[in-house]
């Protein structure tokens, strides 16, 4: 294949994928459902913001509306989740990033460990996602009136309701570092949106997924030639990851 | 009917209520248990008065009927066959109901402002058109007594005949009870009735006998006279230290307002690194692959045929 013809972005950086449609769809579809339990939730949570209840056309739309978009959102971050954990498993050098979260947030990259598709900031978003919002489901069934509360003892609806709150609380804090960190690194909003990110960004962001990627592509390069292939970067991977 | 003026608490509202009155004096209903005949007069005097129908049910095989407190039922006797220690039987029949809690456990749950308000005369009462039908109220309260309406999601219970004490009359149950065993008036003479009656059930070898006016929930303004106090549960498990649960406690307490400041504080602290430390801009190619770009890059790490090799993004994603 010729290098012209890959995709480039406005300053001619080369591009490469790192969501497809699919995920970008489910993502933003779960972000809306988010927003909108988020806003209707926290209505219920404090008097301070009973107005929100009005972004769901009023307060008894929003006690009605708020578990079924709750399901809608938990189904979606099921799917994300899931095809989404392999690169949330936690690495070697994961831990040296932590430990240099100073030179993160002083945003002196070029300090760091090489680290994967997903930095532990990301890890840890996720992890706290996969704790709360199952939790959220479980909890929030139990106080779902009209339709399953009423199965339930009363004892557990109070505990149902305190976790649901404290995940609710939980989820919420962990979603504002989550928008936080998609503002300030550029160019993840348009990995969420479009799908590409330039190489250069692959590159500095998440070294190991980048080399993981230039190594699948030479792989599939030979198998269309040779009709086999062995993974150059088998080895370092390991190195990297042990 | 609610009195607008004259409100002490107003479910999920941070600022003060109107309560021009100052001095009001606090009512309450007594049930002398002791007195009871389990006719139910009461109970169809609340239809009656409140104007509301329960369906037809079943009968479960005791005179429990309804079998329990339902939208439309907001008061049911419940009755116990209890056979005491000297191998007789007791019947105890008690007339269920809201308690109308000084600190109630459904005001403090209830997240829809004014849906549940205080009265100054410590009548708890259901405003039920702000009412969002989220059932905390049933969460929240102490004795299991809110029901939520299957018709219109809306949740009610006794208004202690609210809008009849309001213009001086006594609540209906009151009124046509034909033992006297329900008795009304300021909470002061209410008690005194009430140590009355004790000391009459006492002399009659009740050693137990007691006035039922919980203070884990700040007394009632509904109270009962016990001819075994020392044990409410014997009466279809009246709980016998009945408070707010410290599970709700901690659902609606200084979590709230804490777990709030922490979000608002986390976005803030998010803005302040924005404008001190600022973005992670995009990275040049020169920057990472160093001055000969990817290509070189990879022909360093991998060789000449690497070099050669980047896929199309948008092709990737037909894959
Ligand atoms: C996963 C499925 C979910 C279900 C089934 C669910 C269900 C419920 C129910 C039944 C209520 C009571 C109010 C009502 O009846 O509408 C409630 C309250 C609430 N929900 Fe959810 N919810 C879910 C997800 C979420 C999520 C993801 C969030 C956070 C963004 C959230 C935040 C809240 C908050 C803050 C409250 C108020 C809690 C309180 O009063 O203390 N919920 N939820
Ligand atoms: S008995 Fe229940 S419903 Fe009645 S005032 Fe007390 S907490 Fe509220
Ligand atoms: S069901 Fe109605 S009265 Fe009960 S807590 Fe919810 S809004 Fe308040």
């Amino acid at each position: 294949m010729k290098h012209d013809e890959v995709k480039r972005n406005q300053r001619g950086q080369r591009m490469m994928l790192r969501y497809p449609a699919s995920t970008r769809i489910n993502h933003w579809t779960m972000a809306a459902s988010f927003i909108l339990l988020a806003l209707s939730g926290l209505a219920f949570f404090h008097p301070a913001f009973f107005f929100l209840t009005h972004t769901l056309g009023g307060p008894v739309w929003a006690r009605i509306l708020h578990p079924f978009i709750g399901v809608v959102f938990f189904l979606l971050f099921v799917a994300i989740a899931a095809s989404n954990l392999r690169y949330n498993l936690w690495i070697k050098n994961d831990l040296r990033w932590v430990r240099q979260i100073g030179d993160v947030l002083t945003n002196h990259d070029e300090r760091l460990p090489p680290i994967g598709k997903f930095n532990p900031g990301q890890k840890l978003v996720f992890w706290c996602l996969v704790i709360s919002v199952p939790l959220l489901l479980v909890t929030g069934v139990i106080m779902w009136r009209p339709w399953f509360a009423g199965y339930f003892p009363i004892p557990l609806i109070r505990l149902a309701s305190l976790l649901h709150a404290l995940a609710a609380f939980v989820a919420i804090a962990t979603i504002i570092v989550h928008i936080y960190a998609a503002i300030w690194v550029k160019g993840s909003i348009r990995a969420m949106t479009r799908g590409w990110v330039s190489r250069a960004w692959a590159k500095h962001h998440h070294p190991l997924w980048y080399e993981d990627h230039v190594d699948q592509d030479l792989v599939e390069q030979r198998k269309a030639r040779d009709g086999q292939g062995e993974r150059p970067g088998a080895e370092r991977d390991l190195k990297a990851r042990e | 009917m609610t009195n607008p003026q004259n409100i002490v608490r107003r479910s999920a509202t941070t600022t003060t209520p109107p309560r021009v009155r100052e001095e009001v004096e606090e009512v309450a209903k007594l049930i002398d248990v002791s007195k009871c005949i389990g006719c139910k007069a009461c109970q169809v005097a609340c239809m009656e008065w409140n104007d509301i129908r329960d369906e037809v049910g079943i009968v479960d095989g005791t005179y429990n009927n309804p079998t329990d407190l339902t939208e439309h039922s907001w008061t049911v006797m419940r009755f116990t066959e209890h056979e005491n220690p000297a191998g007789d039987l007791e019947w105890l029949i008690r007339k269920d109901g809201c308690m109308h809690c000084a600190e109630p456990g459904c005001l403090e749950a209830c997240p829809a402002p004014g849906a549940i308000v205080q009265y100054a005369n410590g009548i708890v009462d259901f405003d039920s058109d702000k009412c969002i039908g989220c059932g905390y109220c049933v969460t929240g309260c102490p004795f299991d007594i809110p029901r939520i309406s299957k018709h219109d999601s809306k949740s009610y219970k006794c208004t202690l005949c609210s809008d009849r004490v309001s213009v001086g009359l006594e609540p209906a149950c009151v009124k046509t009870c034909p033992t006297g065993c329900i008795e009304f008036g300021s909470k002061d003479a209410m008690l005194i009735r009430a140590a009355k009656r004790v000391d009459d059930l006492k002399a009659r070898g009740f050693d137990q006998a007691g006035i039922y006016d919980p203070a884990g929930v700040g007394g009632t303004h509904v109270m009962y006279v016990l001819h075994h106090a020392d044990e409410p549960g014997l009466y279809a498990g009246l709980p016998k230290d009945p408070r707010i649960s410290p599970l709700v406690g901690a659902w609606k307490g200084v979590t709230k307002p804490l777990m709030s400041a922490i979000l608002g504080i986390t976005a803030f602290a998010g803005f302040i690194h924005y404008v001190t430390k600022g973005p992670k801009e995009e990275p040049a190619d020169e920057e990472v692959f160093g001055a000969e770009g990817e290509e070189g890059y990879l022909r360093d790490t991998r060789g000449e045929e690497a070099a050669a090799t980047v896929r199309d993004p948008a092709k990737e994603e037909e894959r």
